[in-house]
């Protein structure tokens, strides 16, 4: 057997929280099943069958009065208690859940029983994600086919990867070195074999190794083959002849839709815009686009995203 | 009132020993009988198949079974404890036989229903162990969509099949003890005089006759989808996947109240009788379960913490299900106040229910830490939570249920058993489920991920601790079989009461008439008058 | 005619607590069929707000005629449910079996007109997974929709059917005088049973074919 392990290393920003959450529960539990099995035993023994104990029970109605209070007592401090960890847990929970402003995307596509990143300068990996250490990464994510989950327990990070919509989940590691990183939402025959390492490295040694990886392109450049490749810019383009939207400087703006809401154009958007494009229909527009479902595929819906953000800051042509 | 010649009249066992009259009766005791009978069957499979589990999580690598064998044992494992033991066990076997006993009926409100209850069980079984024995199914118990409507080529119509139709006898079960609470209680017997295992009866059957339904339809929309290919759950036309799990943990959480709730009835009647002692705040007992039964419908969402579901959603479920815990810490805290001033003894009954007390207190402040939002998030779906739900479960409603079986084993039966080899039998299996279970917990927080037949090489020592307990607490549970059974033709004979307790159950004969009563009793007493004296003569 | 009385089943004292448990038994019952209903209503709701132009496209191609007929046959046989019940309450057997024969008539009309609306969606390509076929980008969404509503008009017909075989035989146990004012019970739990049947259809009807149709 290999050394033993008790407890996971703490390699990011949230971890510290989340392992303080962890010991106040664990601090909290032990008392509490101490001071009952303290209790238990105390009692079993003072009060055993035949034993010479006191068991003059008072009666009357202030004896009832401060039974009701010791309930009351009861029932009120434990609830303090948790609505306190409540509170503190759920701040937790929305410092993980906020992807803040600095972060870099990276994509990730689950299919059964592998994962596959993509890097926006096009880097390629399977099974292994090189991040720099103090770099706040968000993951953009994705599943082939079934639900898959991303964790790893080392950044104390972890989010179901839905087939049909982008999930994501951020983190900024705080030390070099090689993470565990499991999938935890059961999917099929191999689920656990559908294991990686994420490779925290120094930022030199990172931009070194973005370098050396093989890349026909970063996404953004193959995102705008894509979108010529699959006809997106014979509707999409300054030459179309029919009336579709234009989409530079779309990326991240809010879009009027024909049934009066406003929705945010963000990776969402424009997944379901190809692939279910009956569904929201931007306002002063025919619902004649086609859907690309079955002829994209997750990583090229991708590349094409990156692609629209690459564009995003470009001022809108002229609308036809 | 004096205690009723076994010798002058048939009890419901001698009354007609042809095997038909045992397939077609309609007497609540010996249908409970049938359903023990049954459980315990399934019982051992889904033991057999956690056997199997724990062997091969003995290696980092699945060398005892291939993996896709592992995903099976895994899935008919869950399928087979929850709902064709553990959902069924306390209600049909210990309610059926003790409900109308407690109250002072002759049966239920409705015996045929009660029949056919067992007969949809029984079939509702055949179909899930033709699932197994087909090749069995690898979806996991939770059968998450698209994987178990598009993508598993297993035998998930056969076993979604058999849950089905489980699920109606769980319906009808529930359906017949609440009217027969209801409407069938012996004279002066007001609703704040029952028995609180008469209280968990009813709140276990609300939660059964409104969740269960839910959970039926559900299985019809994954069969269809299964076997069409097209359905609301998948996204490739637009369907949702989260859909699923939100109506799936619509009732699958209720549904572990379904399991605890009972357990916490048993616990009360047990601690009660072995000290000898009123139930401390026994109105706070009866509503603490009523509301266990009611917050348990609006928590659903704590198992979906990670799942995609919006942060919205998961900050209201994480504050209802902190408030869902306050009642069964209100229960944990009284029952240890029974204690107090009591006259204790250590039968094996009451050495299973103390147990029953530790074990959930650990099982329930565990779920604490998963109820909370940041926490949870470490957590979610590695052995930690499968510690948490094996400490109540098995812990907490497996231990109340052998519990009950000692304490009312007397009198279904009508013979003693030594108390010496049970109370060992209870302390083998207390060591050999937390050397089982607690390893799980630091195993969890290290990240080993739920469903995992090959696992890092560090985790091996938690997994072999784990396993070796499994092997102590299987000896824990297979050794009441023999002594049990042994006690059916060689125990003493039981008298009335043997244990000097409460309860209407106790002023009949061991074992009752078929008619339980032979005059309908008229009750003037407060429930668990232990120490205010009080008739205990049997 | 003189009215039979039922025998008391052993575990009942007397005939009032027998007539209470049964009528609390059927209303748990009838809770249970809302739960069970509401998964389907819930599925359809979410499914449509998901993708709302989707399913008003859908609800265009349902026949509206064929639906509003069959609600107007299920909304008369609830009251001629009803009445029967009324009959048995006052001793009519004969009316009470006349009334209980109107009421599966009308239940059998209902179904009849249920499978001709199914042939009509089969011969139009509108059944999924079986002869499917829709011009368009949302096909898939308008599978979608027909997938609901075959399977909730289907279950709910599923529960009409057995409404009328009940109510066909306690059809026939009245007209051999098993009922009268002293014990019509199953005449009133099967009416209750037709009644949310009936209620069930009344939400079944709007969500599936009036909703967005213009």
């Amino acid at each position: 057997m290999d050394h033993v392990e008790f407890f996971p290393a703490a390699a990011s920003t949230v971890a510290g929280t989340i392992d303080d959450i962890y010991f106040v529960w664990l601090a909290l539990s032990a008392a509490i099943t101490i001071a009952i099995a303290a209790l238990v035993v105390i009692f079993a023994i003072k009060y055993r069958h035949g034993s010479k104990a006191d068991r003059n029970v008072a009666s009357g109605e202030h004896y009832e009065h401060t039974l009701h209070r010791i309930e009351i007592t009861w029932t009120l401090v434990p609830l303090i208690i948790f609505l306190a960890m409540f509170l503190w847990s759920a701040n937790a929970y929305y410092q993980s859940a906020a992807v803040p402003n600095d972060a870099v995307p990276v994509y990730v596509v689950g299919k059964q029983w592998m994962w596959h990143i993509e890097h926006q300068g096009g880097q390629r990996e399977i099974g292994e994600l090189h991040i720099p250490v103090g770099r706040t990464i968000a993951l953009v994510m994705t599943s082939q086919d079934v639900i898959h989950s991303f964790s790893v327990p080392g950044f104390r990070v972890k989010q179901d990867v839905l087939p049909g919509r982008y999930t994501t989940l951020w983190f900024k590691a705080t030390r070099t070195g090689d993470f565990r990183w499991f999938c935890t939402q059961y999917c099929g025959a191999a689920h656990s074999r559908m294991i990686g390492r994420v490779l925290v490295m120094e930022p030199d040694d990172f931009e070194r190794w973005l370098a050396l990886s093989d890349t026909a392109g970063s996404m953004a450049a193959k995102g705008a083959a894509r979108f010529r490749q699959f006809g997106c810019s014979g509707c999409h383009g300054p030459s179309a002849n029919v009336h579709a939207p234009r989409l530079e400087g779309l990326f991240g703006k809010p879009v009027q839709l024909q049934d009066g809401r406003t929705v945010l154009a963000d990776e969402r958007f424009i997944r379901d815009s190809v692939f279910l494009p009956n569904k929201e229909v931007p306002a002063n527009y025919e619902p004649i686009m086609p859907s690309f479902r079955g002829q994209i595929d997750e990583e090229q819906m991708l590349e094409i995203i990156e692609y629209l953000k690459s564009i995003e800051n470009v001022p809108q042509g002229g609308q036809r | 009132m004096s205690s009723i010649s076994v010798a002058q009249h048939d009890n419901y066992l001698t009354a007609d020993f042809r095997l038909w009259s045992w397939l077609i009766t309609l007497d609540h005791k010996r249908i409970a009988v049938l359903y023990t009978v049954s459980i315990t069957l399934l019982f051992f499979i889904g033991g057999a198949a956690a056997a199997m589990i724990r062997l091969d999580l003995l290696t980092p690598y699945s060398e005892l079974v291939s993996i896709e064998t592992y995903n099976k044992l895994f899935t008919m494992h869950g399928v087979i404890m929850v709902w064709f033991f553990l959902i069924p066990s306390i209600p049909t076997t210990l309610g059926n036989f003790l409900l109308p006993l407690m109250i002072g009926a002759r049966d239920l409100a409705f015996p045929r229903l009660n029949l056919l209850s067992w007969y949809l069980y029984v079939i509702g079984a055949l179909f899930a162990i033709e699932s197994l024995i087909a090749g069995g199914v690898d979806t996991g118990w939770t059968f998450y969509t698209p994987f178990s409507t598009m993508f598993s080529n297993t035998h998930v119509f056969a076993a979604v099949t058999g849950v089905f139709i489980a699920g109606f006898s769980s319906i009808l079960t529930g359906l017949n003890f609440i009217v027969t609470i209801h409407e069938m209680r012996a004279p002066g017997l007001t609703w704040f005089r029952l028995p609180l295992f008469i209280w968990a009866m009813y709140a276990t059957s609300l939660i059964l006759v409104l969740a269960t339904p839910v959970l039926a339809m559900t299985l019809v929309l994954i069969a269809v989808e299964h076997f069409f290919h097209i359905g609301v759950f998948d996204p490739a036309l637009g369907g949702d996947p989260l859909l699923f799990q939100h109506l799936f943990w619509f009732y699958s959480h209720p549904a572990v109240y379904i399991m605890i709730v009972p357990a916490m009835g048993v616990a009360s009647e047990i601690i009660g009788c072995f000290a000898r002692n009123r139930i401390f705040g026994y109105r706070f007992m009866a509503y603490a379960m009523l509301a266990i039964a009611g917050f348990g419908f609006v928590v659903w969402g704590h198992h979906m913490f990670v799942s995609g579901q919006s942060a919205y959603a998961g900050t209201v479920f994480s504050l209802l299900t902190f408030l869902v815990s306050v009642p069964s810490a209100i229960k944990v805290f009284n029952w240890t106040a029974t204690l107090y001033k009591g006259h204790i003894s250590f039968e094996a009954p009451m050495l299973y229910a103390l147990g029953f007390l530790g074990l959930f207190t650990i099982g329930g402040l565990t779920g604490l830490f998963l109820a909370s939002l940041g926490l949870d998030i470490q957590l979610h779906d590695t052995y930690f939570v499968v510690a948490h739900f094996h400490y109540i479960m098995v812990g907490g409603a497996v231990m109340a249920f052998f519990g009950g079986i000692h304490f009312w084993w007397p009198k279904a039966t009508g013979r003693m058993y030594s108390d010496a080899w049970a109370r060992l039998a209870a302390i083998i299996t207390f060591v050999g489920f937390n050397l089982t279970f607690f390893p799980q917990f630091i195993v969890g927080y290290l990240g080993m991920p739920r469903r995992y037949p090959e696992y890092p090489p560090e985790f091996q020592i938690w997994n072999v601790l784990s396993s070796a307990g499994a092997v102590i607490l299987a000896l824990g549970y297979a050794l009441p079989l023999f002594y049990l059974f042994w006690s059916l033709r060689n125990g003493p004979a039981a008298p009335s009461n043997p244990w000097k307790a409460k309860g209407l159950e106790w002023q009949t004969s061991s074992p009752p008439l078929p008619e339980n009563f032979l005059r309908t009793p008229v009750v003037a007493e407060e429930p668990y008058s232990y120490s205010t004296g009080g008739s205990t003569d049997g | 005619m003189a009215s039979t009385i039922a025998p008391i089943a052993p575990q009942f004292d007397d005939a009032v607590q027998q007539r209470d448990a049964s009528n609390l038994g059927i209303w748990i019952f009838l809770a249970t069929e809302i739960l069970f209903f509401g998964v389907l209503f819930a599925a359809y709701a979410i499914t449509r707000t998901q993708h709302t132009a989707a399913f008003a496209a859908g609800s265009r191609l349902t026949d509206l005629s064929l639906a509003t007929v069959n609600t107007a046959l299920l909304l008369t046989s609830s009251l001629t449910m009803a009445l029967g019940v009324y009959a048995a309450q006052s001793g009519a057997r004969r009316a009470l079996v006349r009334w209980l024969s109107l009421t599966v008539i009308l239940g059998v009309a209902f179904l009849v007109i249920k499978g001709f609306e199914y042939h009509a969606d089969y011969v139009e390509h509108l059944v999924p997974a079986v002869d499917f076929s829709y011009p368009g980008a949302q096909a898939g969404e308008v599978e979608l929709f027909f997938y609901l509503y075959f399977v909730i008009t289907a279950i709910h017909g599923l529960h009409v059917f057995i409404g009328v075989v009940v109510i066909s035989v306690i059809a026939v146990m009245a007209s051999r005088n098993a009922f009268g004012p002293a014990y019509f019970t199953p005449v009133d739990l099967t009416g209750l049973y037709w009644h949310l049947v009936d209620i069930i259809w009344l939400f079944v009807y709007p969500m599936l074919y009036l909703v967005s149709r213009s």
